[in-house]
């Protein structure tokens, strides 16, 4: 790839396809973004990093047209131009392609796109341009297959097709490959990287300082809404891309060495349940053994059956083939309720509305999981007892909150996951489910959780984390096994194992599956 | 320049409790205008309205007396709501509250029994709590929506009323008027004052108003309610039922308002006639929603709407306005609560001019 940013063509510096300058936006009392000040190249992979709360979805969304400034200008190939709606940013030639996917399960990839572009063009015409769009950038997609048929991984494709299909000039990507497998994502660059020799300028935001380093060719920093740094990330070390978002050194969980030779806490054989909704995924005979003092980490790409055996777990859902021990007791029949008392907590993905109430107050919100004869004696509530018991989980896990009476949603993403990961460890369990604990939570919080689960395993209590971020696992867990299809491989010692190996098992690779476990 | 609704970072704390008297004070002025508009002088139709009633001990027992069902009714609409569970067959509910302790009190009553009063008084809360365990049946069961199977069913419990009043219970010394026997004395609720129709079921609603209270903001229950209410995955990650939620809400809400219904019949009633309400059982759903879905708030908002079905009557009586005047300011009441409560999440600002 060409290696300078801005070409020059008749001996004349292009001006930069896009140019932001002195960004203000204002929530409230909140400054989401502080004079920000941003340009990118033509043909320049732009990586935006900052932590959560940066104001970097903030920024992305300005540039979309979904959200207006407050102040400053933004300037298009060198002309200063108002984006109003989306859909002007769409005119301008600016695509993007956000987390979280807006596609039509029972609709096939083409009528998707067709819906997506608003043409009037005959469906057979589109689906022989989406053909020749997708041979062009190597994405192998059918037009003719139904969305609720495709991975996760395929559905970015078909995202990303309707925005190429539109010819943009910039593209913005959010967080692409956190539903990616690692040889997934290694496809997704490889086309990135064609994009941006053929003269298209990419914004992509992403916390995965390593994929940075191989992908992006300049980044801007944020901190706190304001930009703290500009580099080269290919002469950075992750380090200290990592100091830059912080804005200080970075500390390191502490991992007691590797042990799963505890007696085993959790036992599960033969869990196979069907998928309670259309497009979820049918789990299929999985065993597991969850030995006391270790972290099992469940490795494998979204939509691979993790929330199913989650909730088959948990007691949501009941698996009645299934056995299931909690220290050598069935608790097959239980409720998620009457698994809590025998020492089974869990730690669900949703943090507002499934582990947490928006409109709850933080007592309210602790007496969720720890309804007990203290919090609530004979059936009436304690609310001294209960608003002690917030207090205390708000002091030792460092919830930065107005206090017990504050609601929920007042609280930002990664305080509200530290009170609940608090509440469930403060419970002192014996097993501990817990599902991405870590996931979009800023890199100091997410530090504190690690950390708390590594010291849970050490007080002896088996932790079983789900998580799609390997590094995480790799850093945190003692084992590792695939959750594939809704079929889970023999778990493997992280020292014998590698991203590469986890990552063809992640891929589905069912006949490697089957030969680890031979 | 140009007015935009923004989402406000807070509820707005004062616009939860301004809002239902912004809604009343815009109801009031809505009538105001419909009564200009048939030709009624506008002040003395709302004076009428709004004043007359409160200005004699005789309109303020009436008052209690109006407030009765309104307010049981009310607080078993608003706790199911809370747990998002939508009765809106307390009228039917009510009801078979009024058969089941009418039947009592035609087989048992005039033998001066002291128990009579008392059966009565169970079975109109078990013929209104098993009307309300039938769609609580159908929900959990067959996943019927209670919206539909309720208010369905009120109108099979009023077509059941009338088959009785008109057949097998109908006084035979009556003049073939379709209407029960009246009640004889053991089986009529005690009066609180003297000369007036005001009943000791206004005590059974005013004691409901603590223990709802009680019930939602200090049970395990009550906080199970709300949760599987207001967050149903959090209730199914905490093990709370959501079917257990169902079922209790509507027997409870059943429970209530059939008490109502057999007050009703024991009380200013004093027979089973093909009606047993002027549609008390719907307006509790404005009240349970006027008072902000809590028992205190609900017991000044069943005196609202009590003094409006009042005042209507006067209105009838005096000014010869139609019954559905009530109707309309009863309508207004809650299409200008449901306008005002917008404020309560969000706020109208200028959009200023976007940048250039």
């Amino acid at each position: 790839m060409p290696q300078g940013a801005t070409p020059l063509m008749h001996g004349q510096v292009l001006p930069p396809r896009l140019a932001l300058t002195g960004i203000v936006k204002r929530y409230g009392a909140m400054l989401a973004n502080d004079a920000v000040t941003l340009s990118v190249a033509p043909g320049e992979i732009h990586a935006l990093l900052g932590e959560n709360g940066a104001g970097k979805s903030t920024l992305m969304k300005i540039v979309y047209g979904v959200v207006a400034p407050d102040a400053g200008t933004i300037a298009w190939e060198g002309r200063p131009v108002a984006i109003p709606d989306p859909n002007a940013a769409r005119a301008l030639g600016i695509g993007m392609v956000f987390q979280h996917f807006s596609l039509f399960e029972t609709l096939t990839v083409a009528e998707n796109i067709a819906l997506g572009l608003g043409t009037r063009q005959p469906l057979a015409a589109l689906t022989a341009e989406i053909r020749r769009v997708a041979a062009q950038y190597g994405l192998a997609v059918e037009p003719g297959r139904h969305v609720h048929h495709l991975s996760v991984g395929e559905r970015q494709r078909v995202e990303i097709l309707r925005c190429l299909l539109q010819r943009p000039r910039l593209l913005i990507l959010d967080e692409p490959t956190s539903v990616l497998t690692p040889q997934e994502a290694e496809g997704l660059f490889a086309m990135l990287r064609r994009l941006a020799e053929e003269g298209c300028s990419i914004l992509y935001i992403s916390h995965k300082l390593e994929e940075i380093r191989a992908l992006c060719t300049a980044a801007t920093v944020l901190r706190a809404g304001q930009v703290v740094a500009r580099c080269d990330p290919r002469i950075e070390t992750a380090e200290s891309l990592a100091e830059m978002m912080i804005g200080g050194g970075l500390a390191r969980t502490s991992r007691p060495p590797a042990r799963w030779t505890g007696p085993p806490c959790l036992v599960v054989d033969g869990l196979t349940l069907a998928a309670d909704e259309p497009f979820g995924t049918t789990l299929r005979e999985v065993a597991l053994e969850l030995r006391a003092g270790e972290i099992l980490g469940i490795a494998g790409v979204a939509g691979n059956g993790q929330k199913e055996l989650l909730a088959a777990l948990a007691g949501e859902r009941r698996a009645p083939g299934a056995r299931i021990l909690l220290q050598g007791r069935p608790i097959g029949v239980l409720g998620p309720a009457e698994r809590r008392d025998r020492g089974l907590h869990f730690i669900p993905e949703e943090r507002l509305g499934r582990g947490a109430v928006a409109e709850y107050s933080l007592a309210e919100n602790a007496l969720l999981t720890r309804l007990n004869p203290t919090t609530a004696p004979r059936g009436l509530l304690d609310l001294r007892a209960v608003n002690a018991l917030a207090a205390r989980l708000i002091t030792r896990f460092g919830v930065r909150c107005a206090g017990p009476a504050a609601q929920g949603r007042s609280l930002s993403g990664g305080n509200m996951q530290k009170f609940i990961v608090g509440r469930e460890i403060d419970a002192g369990p014996r097993v501990l489910l817990a599902a991405h604990p870590t996931w979009g939570v800023d890199i100091g919080a997410a530090l504190a959780i690690r950390q708390a689960l590594l010291d849970l395993a050490a007080a002896g209590a088996g932790v079983l984390v789900v998580s799609e971020d390997l590094d995480e696992l790799l850093e945190i867990a003692d084992r590792i096994a695939v959750l594939s299809g809704g079929r889970l491989s023999p778990p493997v010692p992280v020292s014998q194992t590698s991203v590469e190996a986890i990552g063809l098992l992640m891929g589905g690779a069912e006949g490697v599956a089957h030969a680890v476990a031979a | 320049m140009r007015l935009r609704l923004e989402a406000r970072p807070e509820p707005s704390r004062a616009m939860l409790w301004l809002s239902p008297l912004l809604a009343a004070l815009l109801a009031a002025a809505g009538g105001g205008v419909v009564f200009a508009l048939l030709g009624y002088d506008p002040w003395a139709a709302l004076g009428m309205l709004f004043l007359a009633p409160l200005s004699s001990l005789d309109g303020l027992t009436e008052l209690g007396l109006k407030a009765t069902p309104l307010l049981l009714c009310a607080l078993g609409i608003a706790i199911g709501v809370r747990a998002n569970v939508w009765n809106i067959g307390a009228e039917g509910q009510l009801t078979m509250g009024a058969i089941a302790g009418g039947g009592v009190a035609l087989a048992f009553g005039g033998a001066g029994h002291w128990w009579v009063l008392p059966l009565m008084l169970l079975a109109g809360v078990a013929g209104g709590a098993a009307w309300g365990a039938l769609p609580a049946l159908l929900r959990t069961r067959f996943n019927a929506h209670e919206i539909l199977t309720t208010l369905m069913l009120n109108y099979v419990a009023i077509q059941i009323l009338g088959w009785l009043v008109h057949g097998p219970w109908i006084d035979p010394e009556g003049f073939n008027f379709p209407q029960t026997r009246m009640f004889e004395a053991d089986a009529l609720l005690p009066v609180l004052v003297e000369g007036s129709r005001l009943h000791a079921g206004f005590l059974l609603a005013l004691l409901a108003v603590p223990l709802g209270w009680l019930l939602l903001a200090r049970t395990v229950t009550g906080f199970r309610l709300r949760t599987v209410g207001q967050a149903p995955a959090a209730a199914r990650y905490a093990g709370f039922s959501a079917s257990g939620a169902v079922w209790f809400s509507l027997v409870l809400s059943g429970a209530l308002a059939g008490l109502a219904g057999v007050s009703e019949a024991a009380g200013p009633v004093g027979q089973l006639q093909p009606s047993m309400s002027p549609g008390y059982g719907f307006a509790a759903i404005i009240v349970a929603f006027l008072g902000r879905l809590n028992p205190v708030g609900i017991l000044f908002a069943s005196l609202l709407m009590a003094l409006l079905y009042l005042g209507g009557e006067q209105l009838q009586v005096s000014m010869q306005l139609p019954l559905a005047a009530t109707g309309t300011i009863q309508g207004m009441l809650l299409f200008f609560l449901l306008a005002t409560d917008v404020f309560i999440d969000q706020r109208l600002v200028l959009a200023e001019a976007r940048h250039a």
